[in-house]
């Protein structure tokens, strides 16, 4: 009898012990995990802190006038970002410009014109373009496209626009080849692939109803697109080109091929110019003494700060655009 | 009104004429891309492109030590970022999934998905490079590490949320503690989208530059210590590229060839591995 007990109680006390090490080791686990999740807010938080401490030097130096200044002298050691934050914008339109309607259009063909077999295979191609890295669009642009341009496309620009008055200055100058206006064309066609698929698949989320009501009706296929598709997804769409933006904007090694490394702002595309990133990849191994790599940082702080802004405005809008959708 | 319906349907003609020209541009690119990087990449490939170092300007050699650097440093970047994205995805969609530090993590993740790269070599380089005193192996691997953690967080974490309730449930009915519900049965059935994830991590570093010239630097030589700058394929393409010698663009080529074949070889598998799951 009472042999049975302590049988009972010991089993009771081994089933306690079984429980209390897995509960130990759930604990243990969640909180890895937990401390995972913190890596990620650490990484953000170390980012912009370790910035702004190596800004410091510059900011401190410079004042406000950094951001307006256009000198950029390592001898003297006087500093100036409006060279590289003019080229990085200027770049980034161009790209833009050429990627939206590009993007808008390959997004329509591949959901309303595409036979449905060729259209993962097409899906798929233009996403690899955007798994191809920069650096490769770097090599291309520099020894392929830019000598294209030169011969090509940059002459016609000066002979056709030469004698218009304001274009004849953004096209003014020798060809060089490399310049603002090389440098814009790459980032279009690196950005193009992320307009397209966001683009896509806002498109592809649009309750067929409502293109089915608006072709019954008696509607050509771009009457819906423009009428039906377009306005639907416009939050989605602006969303996916701030996406695109974003990557423009930050994008380092296609840039720092084909840009020229000249800090100066000049009035035409054709020329040489810099932006953020490039300057960076540039300059910052072979800067000496602390103001020069400083302003470098300072650099790097002002351009995470353009990206953050960009990026956050386009999770905000995808976020509205999923509510939207449930 | 014959005029009204030639106008839409000539307007309906022209953007549809334009959106395939488009189409065919964007592959076009694609194409031509690949194309110039066969012929030019080709011409440079042979064997002993992968058993000889980097030359000295004018004379022959290979591309061994940055094929091996970049190995070295991409497998260090994987063994440190995928464990710390695989939790925090974990967290994110098991632990996590109600509450606000999810909310929150995913929309920073978010950012740091498309954040600049190069703001991530200057980020490694004031934490590890400036306090070390040096340039190094390990500042490279962690700096493409924190590249590849908000990969693998994003698609842990979706992969985690597809997986059917009913089969957590089922497993927790049994009496099992969280731990191996998330293990056993989590994990199991979201196996096949994290690999993709971590390949897709693997895809995107392989090529990363900008994150390699303030940590790792790059080297002339063989070395196998991680504690001294190492040569990598994108830092040696990015020098040889740019310099005036006939024989290194050339290098720089066969270099870019390797790396955009490994690339698309990586988003290839990862993209059969996803079909294959969404099949089965």
């Amino acid at each position: 009898m009472s042999d049975a007990a302590l049988q009972n109680s010991s089993i009771a006390l081994l089933r306690g012990q079984v429980l209390d090490r897995l509960r130990l080791r759930d604990r243990i686990f969640h909180f890895s995990t937990v401390a995972a999740a913190l890596i990620v807010l650490a990484i953000l938080a170390g980012v912009i802190i370790a910035l702004f401490i190596g800004a410091i030097p510059a900011l401190c130096n410079f004042g406000a006038g950094f951001l307006v200044s256009q000198r950029w002298n390592p001898v003297t050691e006087n500093f100036g970002a409006l060279a590289p934050i003019y080229g990085t914008l200027v770049t980034s339109l161009i790209a833009m410009v050429i990627a939206v309607p590009f993007g808008l259009l390959i997004a329509v063909f591949l959901t309303e014109l595409c036979p449905i077999w060729l259209r993962r295979p097409i899906g798929i191609a233009i996403e690899l373009l955007a798994g191809i890295p920069s650096i490769i669009y770097g090599i291309w642009g520099l020894f392929v496209f830019a000598p294209f341009l030169q011969g090509t496309l940059q002459p016609f620009l000066i002979k056709v626009f030469g004698n218009v008055p304001v274009l004849s200055e953004l096209f003014a100058g020798p060809p060089y080849g490399i310049g603002i206006l090389t440098a814009g064309l790459i980032l279009a066609i690196m950005v193009l692939p992320f307009v397209t698929s966001i683009s896509r698949d806002v498109f592809e989320a649009i309750p067929p109803v409502l293109k089915e009501a608006a072709y019954g009706v008696g509607a050509t296929t771009w009457e819906v697109v423009r009428n039906v598709v377009l306005p639907y997804a416009r939050v989605g769409v602006v969303g996916g080109f701030m996406l695109g933006l974003g990557r423009a904007l930050g994008e380092t090694m296609a840039v720092t091929f084909v840009i020229g490394n000249a800090h100066r702002i000049s009035p035409s595309l054709l020329a040489p110019g810099t932006t953020i990133s490039a300057t960076i990849a540039n300059e910052f191994t072979e800067a000496v003494g602390d103001i020069y790599t400083s302003s470098l940082i300072a650099l790097g702080l002002i351009l995470f700060v353009m990206t953050f802004i960009v990026l956050a405005a386009a999770r905000y809008m995808l976020l509205r655009i999923d509510r939207r959708m449930g | 009104m014959m005029m009204l319906y030639a106008r839409r349907r000539f307007r309906n003609m022209t953007m549809l004429v334009l959106s395939v020209g488009a189409t065919l541009a964007g592959l076009g690119w694609l194409v031509l891309i690949l194309w110039t990087l066969v012929v030019e990449g080709m011409s440079g490939l042979s064997l002993k492109v992968f058993t000889e170092m980097t030359p000295p300007p004018g004379s022959d050699g290979g591309l061994l030590n940055p094929i091996v650097g970049s190995l070295i440093m991409t497998s260090l970047a994987v063994a440190v970022g995928t464990p710390i994205g695989i939790f925090a995805g974990t967290y994110m969609a098991e632990y996590g999934r109600y509450s606000p530090l999810t909310q929150v993590v995913r929309f920073i993740n978010d950012i740091l998905l498309s954040a600049p790269s190069i703001i991530v070599g200057l980020f490694i380089y004031e934490v590890m490079v400036a306090p070390m005193g040096h340039f190094s192996a390990y500042a490279g691997a962690v700096a493409l590490a924190v590249i590849v953690i908000p990969v693998v967080v994003r698609t842990t974490e979706d992969m985690l949320l597809l997986v059917p309730k009913e089969l957590r449930e089922a497993a927790t009915a049994l009496g099992m503690p969280r731990l191996y519900v998330i293990r056993r049965v989590s994990y199991r059935a979201a196996k096949a989208g994290i690999l993709t994830g971590i390949l897709l991590a693997i895809a995107r570093i392989s090529g990363e530059t900008a994150p390699i010239l303030f940590t790792a630097l790059n080297n002339q030589f063989f070395s196998a210590d991680l504690n001294a700058p190492m040569a990598s394929l994108p830092a040696v393409i990015f020098q040889f590229a740019l310099s005036p010698y006939k024989d290194w663009q050339k290098l720089a080529w066969t270099g870019a060839l390797i790396i955009t074949l490994a690339v698309l070889a990586l988003s290839i598998i990862a993209r059969m591995l996803a079909a294959s799951r969404k099949t089965s």
